[in-house]
């Protein structure tokens, strides 16, 4: 095979690494170069998506593979062992001088480093550790770092990752047990998860340290992360939900990232053909939201998906299913409800809620007000009651979905 | 009427100042002009009394009214100042009005200070620098176009990024130069005075092709967040155009490759796919029967027949059509000179729903909900199979296979192109024979059962 150059190199290892949904810089700790050794900056709160590519996905971290070679077989890969793709590896030193020439532009908030497994996984751990251990060390390299660990690697070179990286991830890859053994046979669903649980057993334990002594090394600073694909095997949303519910609480996740399956080249026999429609990976990250910000339980979710095919309805939102289906709950009183309940109405977001609660030790709240706190009172008004407006005949009637449901435009379910 | 000319577009202190003195005179809002920068030789500028001097005690305000100023002085409505000053008297007598966020005017000024939020932290996210040679050392040079007075409140953020390199960024109001010791202003620039490439750029822009996905463009989504007005200045948007119109093709390309391309493991997929469904849970049908009753036959199979759902004896067998209904199938399939070890059986809901009546299961009709829920696998079975010819058996299977209500006298006896490939054809269940009462009308059913299956079996030779 031809030498290939970087450039050449980067285009098929950002192409491998695109179907990883997570993207995020967000949730570390703040960290400068004003003292005018090494570069770069991460902040507490907020990442900074510097483009977004015509999917619609973010592009804050420079994703890439270090190599796409797999000795893997999982049937949804585009790296897998079988597939037909073009194969290249990066050295360490050529992603150090790539994701530093993409920083000193403004291009990126960091690198996002993940890999196909080659020769062990130790050897592939440490691999992808020298990297960001040759950022940190050798180039005094202070913006964010994500490293995707090996399940089967060494801990004690997941512990040199953490204390590199900002955020480590292991991807579950499939909902269902079931889907795992069929789609990804190599992989061990307990493997996974005894990662996981290290990880974030690591992670309790230096922060423990530093709230002792202050020159603790920090461990994973932005937690732990993981994806998995929808869409591929036959989990419902709501087996999903529940099961995305279970590794937040086990594991302490930041974030569990759904990624609809798509088409890749090169495709296994095993896997389907058809696209799950992307407004379902919407839905699911709707529910996800309301789980962490808005109060709902795993089980508020699951009711509002159809009691038969435990599927959300693609063409309201989850907390309008919800609403629907619990009307007893509404119309709910602007004036006097408690903040749980406000979060619950359709169209009332944290930050109108919170501007709602401020606003009306001050005034009693009429419809224009509330007008002024959101983005549309149309879709509020059967849900709510103000100081000038009360809608029972509205909210009783029947034929209320139609109302509040938007105009339906052509979904993306036939796109594919 | 008094006029406050302030130094800068975006000089907070100045505000607050004149502000604080004339708030101590007691100076409604309306006897105030609030304007900016070269009083003395702008031919338009205003004269009029200037701010009173203090004679108060200076007065507090809310720290939320001065963070929001903070912001709101950055915006580049004209108003600005003024619309402060209108809300700074009335914190004066109600310093709690600060959290009445329902008030017209708050709302506006928030409107203000979230605008200028934006424009901040897209400067952060699409300013892009180039790099250049001066004096034998690298120097970073970025031009940006902000919508507000940002930039000088902006440069913080870029010191605390990039405080190791030599770095300017030119704007058409400002310009900031940073040495690697001290940060200098300069004045406005153009676009000319900005470097016009840097070679970077090409790996930039490969990296931005290379991790598009182009089997899910959703350009809404792009846009909202980064919006046209933004592209100028980013280097990689250049591609979007292209990528956008050569994504459908892509697509439809990998799909197409992996229809003709059949994969040599097809059963191990199929024996793992069976394996599967052996633990669905997608619907509640699953809690009363034995098992699932998965498809059965060679997964090359140019035939493949779909039933409604398994009876009382399949879900006791595993196996597809094995009881009364399946003995009538498989005795009009060999009428009709089809071999059944060569055809690929299968039923649109893979449990058996029944109603127990004593001793008895009786069969009872899977609902929309159940057939909806199943037809996850037999979409699953047809991709794998890719059957040339699909026959619904029944007006349960023709709904799950067409996704509509089908009336099987209307649909019988023609073919019914499937979006996937292949074709369709419909006509009665087996179990529709058994049960007419009438011997003579049952045995003329019967007849027209064998002939529509042996046109189906014609159609694939």
């Amino acid at each position: 095979m031809a030498q290939l150059d970087v450039q050449q190199k980067l285009a098929i290892l950002a192409d491998a690494a695109k179907y990883d949904a997570s993207c995020a810089s967000s949730g570390s700790v703040k960290r400068t170069s004003r003292d005018g050794k090494g570069i770069g900056s991460t902040d507490q709160g907020m990442g900074i998506c510097h483009a977004y590519a015509p999917d619609g996905r973010c592009i804050s971290l420079l994703k890439i593979l270090l190599t796409n070679s797999c000795i893997f077989d999982c049937h949804y890969c585009i790296n897998r062992k079988s597939s037909n793709v073009r194969r290249a590896r990066f050295t360490a030193a050529e992603v150090v001088r790539l994701t530093l020439s993409f920083y000193r532009r403004n291009y990126i908030e960091g690198l996002f480093l993940s890999s196909g497994i080659i020769g062990s996984s130790n050897y592939t751990m440490e691999q992808m550790v020298e990297v960001a251990r040759s950022l940190r060390e050798d180039h005094d390299f202070r913006g964010y770092i994500h490293l995707k660990t090996i399940p089967d690697a060494d801990p004690e070179l997941v512990h040199k990752a953490g204390l590199h990286a900002d955020r480590l991830s292991i991807n579950v890859e499939l909902p269902t047990l079931a889907g795992l053994t069929r789609l990804a046979p190599e992989k061990s669903a307990v493997r996974i998860e005894g990662a996981m649980a290290g990880t974030k057993l690591a992670i309790a334990d230096t922060s423990d340290a530093r709230k002792r002594f202050k020159s603790a090394p920090r461990f994973a600073p932005a937690g732990q992360s993981t994806q998995m694909i929808v869409g591929a095997d036959a989990a419902t949303d709501g087996d999903i939900v529940t099961r995305a519910s279970s590794l937040y609480d086990r594991f302490g996740l930041r974030r569990v990232y759904y990624s609809a399956f798509s088409p890749i080249p090169d495709a296994s026999a095993v896997l389907p053909l058809q696209r799950p429609p992307l407004m379902r990976e919407h839905r699911l990250y709707q529910s996800d939201w309301l789980m962490r910000f808005y109060d709902y339980s795993p089980a508020d979710v699951v009711a509002a998906t159809d009691a038969t095919t435990g599927m959300l309805p693609l063409d309201i939102d989850p907390k309008l299913a919800w609403a629907l289906k619990f009307r007893g709950s509404f119309p709910v009183d602007v004036n006097r409800a408690p903040r749980e309940a406000l979060l619950r109405v359709p169209g009332l977001g944290v930050k109108a809620v919170a501007a709602i609660l401020s606003a009306r030790r001050w005034r009693r709240l009429r419809l224009a007000d509330v007008a002024r706190l959101t983005v549309s009172i149309a879709k509020l008004r059967p849900f709510l009651i103000a100081e000038d407006w009360r809608p029972v005949a509205l909210s009783d009637r029947a034929d209320l979905r139609p109302q509040v449901a938007p105009k339906t435009e052509q979904l993306e379910l036939f796109a594919a | 009427m008094h006029v406050v000319t302030l130094a800068e577009p975006d000089d907070l202190d100045g505000w607050r100042d004149a502000a604080r003195a004339l708030a101590g005179a007691g100076v409604p809002p309306e006897e105030v002009v609030w304007q900016v920068g070269g009083a003395a030789d702008d031919l338009f500028a205003l004269a009029g009394t200037p701010p009173p001097v203090p004679t108060q005690p200076a007065f507090t305000v809310p720290a939320a009214f001065m963070a929001l100023a903070r912001s709101v002085v950055l915006h580049r409505d004209a108003e600005r100042f003024a619309l402060l000053y209108t809300l700074l008297l009335r914190l004066r007598r109600q310093p709690g009005a600060i959290e009445d966020r329902a008030d017209p005017l708050l709302r506006r000024l928030e409107g203000f200070a979230r605008e200028v939020r934006k424009d901040i932290h897209k400067m952060r996210a699409f300013l892009r620098f180039r790099e250049v040679e001066e004096e034998g050392a690298p120097r970073f040079v970025a031009w940006f176009e902000p919508e507000h007075h940002i930039v000088r409140a902006n440069a913080g953020f870029f010191l605390d990024r990039f405080a190791s390199m030599r770095w300017s960024i030119l704007t058409p109001e400002l310009s900031l130069h940073w040495d690697g010791e001290t940060l200098a202003e300069g004045p406005g620039a153009t676009k000319r005075d900005a470097p016009e490439g840097d070679p970077i750029e090409e790996v930039w822009k490969t990296y931005y092709a290379s991790i598009f996905n182009p089997a899910r463009v959703k350009i809404g989504a792009m846009l909202k967040e980064m919006p046209r007005k933004y592209w100028k200045n980013m280097p990689e948007t250049a591609l979007v155009p292209g990528l956008i119109a050569s994504a459908q093709a892509r697509e439809s390309g990998m799909i197409a490759k992996a229809k003709s391309a059949v994969g040599g493991n097809a059963q191990a997929a199929w024996a793992a796919l069976r394996e599967e469904a052996a633990g669905c849970t997608r619907c509640p049908l699953y809690q009363p029967a034995t098992q699932t009753v998965f498809g059965e036959g060679p997964v090359d199979a140019a035939l493949m027949f779909v039933g409604e759902q398994p009876g009382d004896q399949e879900d006791l067998a595993g196996q597809p059509f094995v009881g009364p209904a399946g003995q009538m199938f498989d005795r009009a399939l060999a009428e009709a000179g089809i071999d059944r070890a060569g055809v690929y059986v299968t039923n649109a809901v893979k449990h058996f729903k029944f109603e127990q009546r004593g001793k008895r299961r009786i069969h009872n009709k899977p609902d929309a909900g159940e057939i909806s829920a199943c037809r996850w696998w037999i979409e699953q079975e047809r991709l794998l199979v890719r059957p040339k010819v699909t026959v619904a058996l029944g007006a349960t299977a023709a709904r799950s296979l067409l996704g509509r209500v089908v009336t099987i006298g209307k649909e019988r006896g023609r073919a019914l192109a499937l979006p996937e490939g292949g074709e369709a054809w419909i006509t009665v269940h087996p179990s529709y024979l058994l049960r007419l009462p009438d011997r003579a009308a049952a045995e003329q059913e019967y007849g027209r059962f064998v002939e529509d299956l042996r046109r189906a079996g014609e159609r694939v030779g």
